[in-house]
């Protein structure tokens, strides 16, 4: 089955997400759909999927125009798509999460199981998928649950299947298998849309290339005749370097240090199982690992959001494993949160109050029990111009932000103090490449005038960018640690350990 | 150097406030309006529906906005009827900025109206100036405390509030008919449950009582100006009422900021519990001197309404507070002079609300008072 | 993810987990419930206590069950003690959950027997006044379960409880039983629409919707009831539905009167009850309504409407609370009285959460609420130290307890309460 996409416009408000985009699909090939964050390729495959309809333009399936009203739309006409946020429901097993909306039944409207398990295994069987019809979601990892998203398709007899950023949750050597799902799925006569923003990616798996920014398709290519640097500057429209400038590597005294930190997180089940490790002065260390290895309760337990079952932390010299967080925050610890939304900032707050969010108790901010807001009005606004927050006003709700600039505020607010060490998590998930590098750059500043810097990031490339010593987190232990100092670093083994196996 | 000033414009810019758009006025001034005219269309068709004749409905109308502003009597009647409305309301208020739906504020009046009476009855012979605060802290503090119960649970166990507050509201129902069956509490030589009186260095003085004798207005609406600004100054200029505001937005980023979540949650509870505890106060000593059964006579479910029609916003209160306070006494003139139940104010007052909580509805029934909605605007 | 247990640190260190915390919480409740026992109910009480198990005019009589009071109560403090301490000191574990329910119950027969000490008691009559005093609440909680489950919160059932009354005393009055019912029936549906019309299409906080739809029924329902009632009171007297006995099943001592000798609205709250699970754990729309309630975006990426579904179940929530409504007036009096539900539907929301927002759940809850109902209205008749009035709290105390015992350890539908703005 092929699939053309003719002149597709989408527009919300005043943004058009996507401009005239052409794009054809063939069976029997991997398209490779490469754009950064915003460049507006969740956009078009929501409209392939019928989950929006386009302002303009046209869906060509073999020739024949359709017209998607709704997003069940999509997959009855055999295109299939997997989200990067897996739209699985977690409390229903796999099978239940495949038949959803295409439920064999019997009389009385029966939910018929039986039927709907052998037809599971009959796909696990077809593709070599190996999943537990009647495993719990919520009990699978990562890895599985792409799966089931992949049968979940499959079994509505998708013919076109596009995969949204599928590598982003999986270790490098799930990576591998997954590429080898992909290319029997390829093989089997599918077509494939494979969307991501990583290059060495694309050029592994796709049989064609285009390049989308802006809104619009800047470039399209065969992946034997392109170089990484050809497809990032199509991508990013200027040339970028991969290299993250920094002072050479002189590490100091021991700012953070913890040892054998447990952590339980609300079931009781062990997070961090004996967590030993230090911080020293001028120095980045980068925790790498699966999402979802401990390396949040980690953090948490570490600015002092989360309790240590048992271990201790010292900061400064000073025991804090009771400490709460403010005064952590106190005593010169930053926390970047790894979920802007979810705890980094107050969206219906103006930018002004998330500028002093956790500041806002010290003594230049308050006197008494009331708050001095013009002296807030002044540092917001001084820090929005130091950190190139772009907005017309700090009365702004913070909401109101781009992505890019709400992150830069909330880096704005930690960094923009008396620090001794800075704790980020995912500094840049879901920015733009301007803003990343521009976070990077004050991230790096902060190592340089001699701040302890901890950053966690699910890119390995990031960690690997940033960092002067590489912890990797399996399973709520620290695997194993890698120093650049000592040489470079193989990225390999690095994957191996984020997979759990030791070197 | 010129860089610094460049900066130093930058900043400047960025300080400067963006003059209230035009959402903002539709969101404060067109909804409400709306909301009023369709709220009261609605009551007459209600009217209509069980055969009140339509110059009854003209004559009820009228009659409520005579009861309502049409006399000093009935301005004295809607101030009156508004203080403990606007009391509790800003209790509530402050309750939704912290994230806290509290169901209970007529339970609190309760608690606190019993307090205020049994101190103002039982001390005789101590001066007003001390009596009176006594009176009205008493009130206060236990309406606080009761409130406190509700955010204690929340915060230890997770029990939601808007189930346990209705629950202490019923609890507290039958601890006013059990306290006003103890002979202690019952006037003399009586055995009905009826509260002794409050002594008169206990009672909030009546204002007018110059002008005419049947006027009822009295000294708590300075306590009710008081706190209006008393709640502003709290919710929007100090740290505590930051930290309300955050949690009641963000728990998660409230939390993040180093704020206690338990510590707000029980504070913030209390401090409703105290507003509201005070209305009651307001009652027994301001307006009925006793306190009898039903006395709190649903003020703090109407409280809810001033608290959500005000936009939880203490000057919003206020207005919605004389709003209600005023279709209150309207309605009692109403029920008066065209026979039709003052139960149809309660009906007015849903309706109010339906139509302030739901914008969306309001702009779907007058399409032409609105701008088309900018797709950057959050509703 | 790391679901090791506890035991495979190896360190060896002592951590306190949540499970330990809580099984000290309840070693300390049931220690504290033994001292009551003792102290109160077993040291001040004397002579027998007599439950009466059968009614004379019962064609099979059972003796009636007749306990020493004092003895019974050490005993029940005794067992109270041990089960507390075994909590207390080594952590229950899995029988932490059961330890704590039995003593409860435990605890509450040592306090009937010290309440009937001397006096007698009908145990039956007493059962068979909390199955019905449960009815009203079990439907609620089902409206409460059918809702939530596609992750519309419902605290409009009180209203919805109040205008299915209403309407069964003025419609009953005009049509007669069935059509009063019908109507009724008909009315909740209608304010389950108006709900979710307010929540789902006009994106109204649910808790405010659910607040205001429950004020506007009262404002109505006693507008109507002083405006028109108090003048035409044949609006306000419809005809009751009289006890049914199923034959032979009824005649079944203890169990025959309390379960099988009841009105229509009984054996509806069970066959709602049983309908309810059927729908929503073995069909097609069932499964469908939980994907809503669970990841109402999964749901629509896979083409199931989730307004159409949250509009159908929380209509159908309205039409059973509507039912359970007409209890109130077709049920027990015939006769509409302004705010006679008396926060019974936030009972029922209590009763839905500590059932695990399952229909059997709610109804299970909904019996031991009913029992406290049930129980301080025959205390009153009996006579006891405790003032009627802190009685009649019974049930409510009872409902924050369970509230708040229990609602960090169930987990409501994952979308509960959020609405599902479509992109």
């Amino acid at each position: 089955m092929d699939v053309e996409l003719r002149g597709i416009t989408k527009r919300f408000g005043p943004v058009t997400a996507n401009d005239n985009v052409n794009l054809t699909i063939r069976a029997g090939e991997v398209l490779g759909l490469l754009g950064e964050n915003g460049a507006g390729k969740s956009t078009m495959m929501n409209i392939l999927s019928g989950l929006y309809s386009p302002d303009e333009g046209q869906i060509l399936i073999d020739g024949k125009p359709v017209d998607f009203e709704g997003p069940g739309d999509g997959i009855a006409a055999g295109i299939g798509m997997v989200h990067q946020h897996f739209m699985l429901v977690p409390v229903f097993t796999v099978a239940e999460n495949v038949i959803l909306g295409v439920e064999p039944t019997g009389r009385l409207d029966y939910l018929d199981l039986k039927t709907a398990r052998a037809q599971v295994r009959d796909i696990n069987d077809k593709y070599g998928l190996e999943v537990d019809p009647d495993a719990l979601i919520e009990e699978l990892p990562v890895g599985i649950q792409q799966r089931v998203e992949i049968i979940k398709v499959l079994f509505r007899s998708a013919e076109v299947l596009i995969l949204d950023e599928p590598t982003a949750v999986l270790t490098p050597q799930e990576v591998e298998d997954f590429f080898g799902i992909v290319k029997s799925l390829r093989d089997a006569g599918k077509a494939i849309v494979f969307i991501t923003h990583k290059l060495h990616e694309i050029l592994e798996i796709a049989d064609r290339i285009n390049v989308l920014r802006g809104g619009r398709i800047t470039g399209e290519g065969d992946p034997k005749s392109l170089t990484e640097q050809q497809l990032a500057e199509m991508m990013v429209g200027r040339p970028v370097s991969f290299d993250v400038q920094k002072a050479p590597f002189k590490p100091g005294e021991t700012l953070l240090e913890a040892r054998d930190l447990v952590v339980l997180n609300d079931n009781d089940d062990i997070a961090v199982d004996r967590a030993s490790f230090h911080i020293r002065s001028g120095e980045v260390v980068g925790i790498a690992g699966v999402q979802g290895n401990g390396q949040s309760e980690l953090i948490e337990t570490l600015t002092g959001l989360m309790h240590a079952a048992s271990g201790s932390v010292s900061f400064l010299g000073k025991d804090v494993t009771h400490a709460s967080a403010r005064e952590r925050h106190r005593m010169g610890m930053a926390h970047v949160p790894e979920d802007r939304h979810k705890s980094g900032m107050i969206a219906n707050f103006t930018i002004y109050e998330n500028m002093v969010l956790n500041t806002y108790y010290e003594d230049r901010f308050s006197s008494g029990p009331s708050i001095k807001w013009p002296e807030v009005l002044k540092t917001a606004a001084k820090y929005s111009v130091d950190f190139d927050v772009r907005t017309p006003s700090i009365y702004l709700k913070a909401g109101n932000l781009s992505g890019g600039n709400q992150q830069k505020m909330v880096v704005a607010r930690e960094l923009e103090r008396e620090t001794k060490l800075v704790i980020a998590s995912q500094p840049t998930r879901g920015l733009d490449v301007g803003s990343i590098e521009y976070i990077h750059k004050r991230l790096m500043e902060a190592r340089d005038e001699g701040d302890g810097v901890l950053i966690v990031s699910s890119e390995l490339d990031e960690i690997m960018s940033l960092s002067d010593r590489i912890l990797v987190m399996f399973e709520g232990r620290i695997v194993a640690e890698f120093d650049t100092a000592a040489g470079p670093v193989d990225k390999n083994a690095v994957g191996l350990a984020m997979a759990g196996v030791h070197a | 150097m010129s860089d610094t000033t460049n900066q130093q414009d930058l900043m400047r810019k960025l300080m400067q406030r963006a003059a209230p758009g035009r959402a903002e006025f539709e969101d404060l001034v067109i909804v409400p309006i709306f909301a009023v005219i369709v709220a009261l269309i609605v009551g007459a068709l209600i009217m209509l529906a069980t055969a009140v004749d339509i110059a009854t409905i003209g004559k009820s109308y009228l009659a409520l906005l005579y009861g309502a502003v049409g006399s000093l009597n009935a301005i004295s009647e809607t101030l009156t009827s508004a203080i403990p409305l606007v009391l509790s309301g800003l209790g509530l208020a402050l309750g939704f900025r912290a994230g806290l739906f509290n169901i209970g504020a007529e339970g609190q009046i309760i608690v606190g109206g019993i307090a205020a009476v049994i101190v103002g009855f039982s001390f005789e012979g101590l001066p007003w100036v001390i009596h009176l605060p006594l009176a009205l802290i008493a009130g206060a503090v236990v309406g606080g405390l009761y409130a406190s119960i509700a955010g204690w649970l929340r915060a230890t166990t997770g029990a939601h509030e808007v189930i346990s507050t209705i629950m202490l509201n019923l609890i507290s129902y039958r601890l006013l008919d059990y306290m006003l069956s103890l002979s202690w509490m019952q006037r003399e030589g009586r055995s009905d449950p009826v509260s002794k009186s409050v002594v008169p260095s206990a009672e909030l003085p009546r204002l007018l009582t110059d002008i005419d004798p049947n006027l009822r207005l009295h000294a708590g609406i300075f306590l009710m100006i008081a706190m209006v600004l008393l709640v502003h100054w709290l919710l929007f200029k100090t740290k505590i009422g930051f930290e309300f505001r955050a949690s009641g937005e963000n728990p998660d980023a409230a939390r993040y900021a180093g704020m206690r979540a338990s510590l707000i949650i029980v504070l913030a509870m209390a401090t409703a519990g105290a507003l509201a505890g005070l209305a009651g106060a307001n009652q027994v000593l301001g307006v009925l001197e006793r306190a009898t059964p039903g006395f709190s006579a649903g003020i703090g479910f109407d409280a809810i309404s001033v608290a959500l029609l005000g936009r939880s916003h203490p000057v919003g209160v206020l207005f919605a507070g004389l709003l209600f306070g005023a279709l209150e006494a309207g309605g009692r003139q109403m029920q008066v002079d065209a026979g039709v139940s003052i139960d149809l104010i309660g009906i007015i007052q849903a309706l109010i609300i339906v139509f302030i909580a739901a914008p969306l509805l309001v702009r779907a029934i007058f399409p032409w008072g609105f701008q088309k909605p900018a797709s950057g605007r959050k509703e | 993810m790391t679901a090791a247990s506890t035991t495979d640190t190896a360190s060896g260190t002592k951590m306190e987990t949540h499970k330990d915390r809580q099984a000290r919480i309840y070693g300390a409740v049931l220690l504290g419930l033994a001292v009551l026992v003792a102290g109160v109910f077993a040291l001040d009480t004397a002579g027998d206590a007599t439950f009466r198990l059968s009614r004379p005019r019962d064609p099979w009589v059972v003796p009636d069950l007749v306990v020493p009071a004092a003895p019974f109560n050490f005993f029940v403090a005794a067992v109270l003690a041990l089960l507390g301490l075994r909590q207390f000191m080594r952590g229950g574990f899995k029988w932490s959950t059961v330890s704590i329910a039995t003593g409860f119950a435990i605890a509450v027969a040592a306090f009937l027997v010290w309440a009937t000490a001397g006096k007698s008691f009908s145990l039956t009559g007493m059962l068979s006044a909390t199955v019905v005093a449960a009815v009203p609440i079990a439907l609620g909680g089902l409206a409460g379960v059918l809702s939530e489950r596609v992750a519309v919160v419902n605290i409009a059932i009180e209203g919805m409880l109040l205008a299915g009354a209403f309407t069964g005393a003025l419609m009953g009055s005009l049509l007669g039983g069935w059509g009063g019912l019908l109507c009724a029936v008909l009315v909740g549906g209608m304010f389950g629409f108006i709900l979710a019309a307010l929540v789902v299409t006009y994106r109204m906080d649910q808790i405010i919707a659910g607040v205001v739809i429950t004020l506007f029924v009262i404002g109505v329902t006693s507008y109507v009831s002083s405006q028109v009632f108090s003048e035409y009171r044949f609006l306000n007297n419809a005809p009751v539905f009289r006890a049914w006995k199923i034959p032979l099943l009824g005649d079944i001592p203890m169990i025959g009167p309390v379960l099988f000798n009841q009105n229509l609205f009984v054996y509806g709250a069970l066959i709602l009850v049983c309908a309810a699970t059927y729908y929503l754990f073995h069909t097609r729309y069932g499964l469908r309504a939980r994907s809503v309630g669970e990841h109402p975006r999964a749901a629509d990426t896979l083409g199931i409407n989730v307004y159409r579904t949250r509009y159908i179940n929380v209509t159908l929530a309205g039409m059973v609370a509507g039912f359970g409504g007409a209890w109130f007036t077709l049920g027990s009096v015939g006769r509409f009285d302004e705010n006679m539900t008396g926060g019974l539907g936030y009972i029922g929301l209590a009763a839905m959460i500590f059932g695990r927002w399952h229909p059997v759940g709610a109804l299970m809850a909904a019996l031991i609420f009913g029992f406290a109902d049930s129980l301080q209205q025959k205390l009153a008749i009996v006579r006891t130290p405790i003032p009627s009035e802190f009685l009649a709290m019974a049930p409510y105390f009872a409902t924050i307890i369970v509230v708040a015992g229990f609602v960090g350890r169930s987990r409501p539908p994952a979308a509960d309460g959020k609405p599902y703005v479509k992109e």
